[in-house]
């Protein structure tokens, strides 16, 4: 009787085992075939011509996503010119002043933002940058992405700074340093690390956004230097060129699709190795 | 001796501090300066969440004015007869994520168990945990975009087989995609709860015999199951702000989805779709409005969310 309780016990155990390997290979394999499907599809997209020239209107083969690419880069770039010191600095007053009452409101602010949904960070640049200067531009893209890096960035650059040793801190005040150079040239440099990593996660989270960009830098079939100017960029481009019924334009959506993963994953993976590599250790 | 060293050294460093500034600041006032750009920069976020709260409070006012409540238990959308009702997408947003959580549910948790209980510490562990975590940051248009040329043929053929209006885009497609893309998020959070569970706990029911299955039904699972609902919570407010792949493979129509594969809007899919097109104000502020409505149901989700985590991880130490 014992011997048939433990026996079903057992059979139990081992069902339960391959249940969730099972389900585990079930998880992981959509997964997989998403990236393997847009690599395979992509490397047909990519040739030279892609880089350099302008997506073919309807009808012509061939072109490629130059303003797109360009568009992306900019638009990333003036984010985190925006972004990254205003996100350094808050978060430095939130590891310097943990406790007032300011840094605790500025961590449910935080919080708050990191789940606001990127549409309505969209409508909120629309509202508060297009409106006022009249029209679609780059810059109000820039503005919303700015928008959704801050979380990110103060977060890590809080968190890093924390772990920083006060003594660290302590021995160089006592030599007598004013207190902004110890920030600068102590606290900062010994949490360099964290923080780049938290500014690399910052922008490989918002590189992919489109909602935010839909109706703020809005989409340019032209090369365009100008940020005060609607602008094109890769997620956009491949929404519409997806969403369009037409074969050339899939491709090119392939292949801005491929580059924009290859792009994100670098940035993700690069962040991962740094991490473990230069971890704060005191 | 020292003193003099210590002074010319100091004189060239403001030397050299002054020339970098171009504007010499006086050292008193650097200070002062530098303590206005910290709290500055906070006081900036602070701002931030309040002007996004009062803009789309002050720009939807116009809608809210014209229809008040029956805003969201009015079923029509027109914008040509200017009638705002946005219950369709209410709807549309619920069933998707629900449906959604309610798919992805059973892979995430085995993968978290796989991952937190049978692989924790191994080298595959790692490896997959990684790649997991890394699935995460694929962009969502990207997901969208294999969907339209994947899973909605698919769901077509699967319609058809079963004699459903063959469209392909509609609910179900949009539930299987989000379900797709929150598996990831869902899995990390669910993996990190279940290895904060004790291992004192679970090695006092090893001892006594108990087998894999029976710590992981009747120890890990029930310690760690309000992480594994905040954790759901989590994935929810993820799924109902998810916009882009959604948008690409929900057809996007404006009335009150019938069935798993009519086709139907969500609440962000109807902003990205419509915002560039307004030409009312109405219109634009009903818009504005739906925007409203997915920031507060998705900061309460989120608010709930992180209130269950933190007081998890704080009993589990």
């Amino acid at each position: 009787m014992n011997e048939i309780g433990l026996n079903i016990r057992k059979l139990k155990n081992k069902t339960f085992t391959v249940v969730i390997a099972l389900f585990t290979i079930l998880t992981a394999l959509p997964l997989i075939f998403i990236i393997y499907y847009v690599f395979r599809q992509g490397i047909a997209a990519i040739n030279w011509q892609f880089f350099i020239t302008l997506p073919k209107p309807v009808g012509e083969s061939g072109g490629g996503i130059a303003n797109a690419l360009l568009g992306t880069v900019l638009i990333v770039l003036v984010a985190s010119v925006m972004a990254v010191p205003i996100g350094i600095m808050a978060g430095v007053y939130m590891s310097e002043n943990p406790d007032n009452r300011i840094s605790r409101s500025a961590r449910l602010a935080v919080e708050v933002l990191n789940g606001v949904p990127s549409i309505v960070i969209g409508i909120f640049a629309y509202l508060v940058v297009v409106i006022p200067t009249g029209g679609f531009s780059s810059f109000s893209g820039s503005f919303a992405l700015a928008v959704m890096m801050l979380p990110l960035i103060i977060r890590t650059t809080e968190e890093t700074l924390q772990r920083v040793p006060k003594a660290l801190k302590e021995s160089a005040l006592a030599l007598g340093a004013p207190y902004y150079r110890v920030i600068f040239k102590v606290v900062i440099p010994s949490g360099l690390s964290g923080i780049i990593n938290g500014v690399m996660l910052a922008v490989a989270r918002v590189t992919g956004e489109t909602a935010p960009l839909l109706f703020t830098a809005f989409g340019n079939p032209y090369l365009n230097w100008n940020i005060s100017k609607p602008m094109a960029n890769l997620p956009l481009l491949i929404f519409n060129y997806a969403t369009s019924p037409y074969k050339n334009w899939h491709r090119l959506a392939w292949g801005a699709s491929l580059i924009l993963i290859i792009f994100v994953l670098l940035l993700n993976i690069t962040s991962r190795l740094a991490i473990k590599k230069w971890k704060i250790r005191f | 001796m020292q003193q003099s060293r210590r002074e010319t050294s100091s004189a060239a460093d403001e030397q050299e501090a002054s020339n970098r500034l171009k504007t010499a600041v006086h050292p008193r006032y650097r200070e002062r300066l530098f303590q206005i750009a910290i709290t500055g920069s906070v006081l900036v976020v602070l701002a931030i969440i309040g002007l996004i709260f009062s803009m789309l409070i002050v720009h939807s006012m116009p809608s809210i004015k014209a229809f008040g409540f029956s805003f969201i238990i009015d079923q029509v959308w027109n914008p040509v007869t200017s009638k705002f009702g946005a219950l369709p997408f209410l709807a549309g947003t619920l069933l998707t994520s629900f449906l959604a959580l309610l798919i992805s549910l059973p892979f995430s948790l085995s993968i978290s168990i796989f991952l937190g209980e049978y692989m924790q510490g191994s080298r595959l562990g790692e490896i997959l945990r990684n790649m997991i975590e890394l699935l995460a940051g694929v962009p969502s248009v990207i997901y969208g975009f294999w969907g339209l040329m994947v899973l909605v043929p698919l769901v077509r053929d699967f319609a058809m087989a079963i004699n459903e209006p063959p469209y392909g885009v509609g609910i179900l497609a949009a539930s299987l995609i989000l379900a797709v893309m929150i598996v990831p998020y869902s899995a990390s959070v669910n993996r990190e709860v279940l290895t904060q569970v004790p291992n004192d706990l679970k090695e006092a029911a090893y001892a006594l015999g108990a087998t894999r299955y029976e710590v992981v039904r009747h120890v890990s699972i029930p310690q760690s199951l309000s992480g594994i609902f905040a954790g759901i919570l989590l994935s929810l407010g993820r799924a109902l702000g998810e916009t882009m792949a959604v948008t690409m493979v929900i057809g996007n129509t404006n009335s009150l989805p019938s069935s798993l594969f009519s086709t139907g809007n969500t609440m962000a899919s109807v902003i990205a779709n419509e915002f560039t097109e307004a030409t009312s104000t109405l219109h634009l502020s009903s818009l504005i409005e739906i925007g409203l409505l997915l920031f507060v149901i998705t900061f309460i989700i989120n608010y709930i969310g992180r209130i269950i985590i933190k007081r998890f991880s704080v009993s589990v130490r």
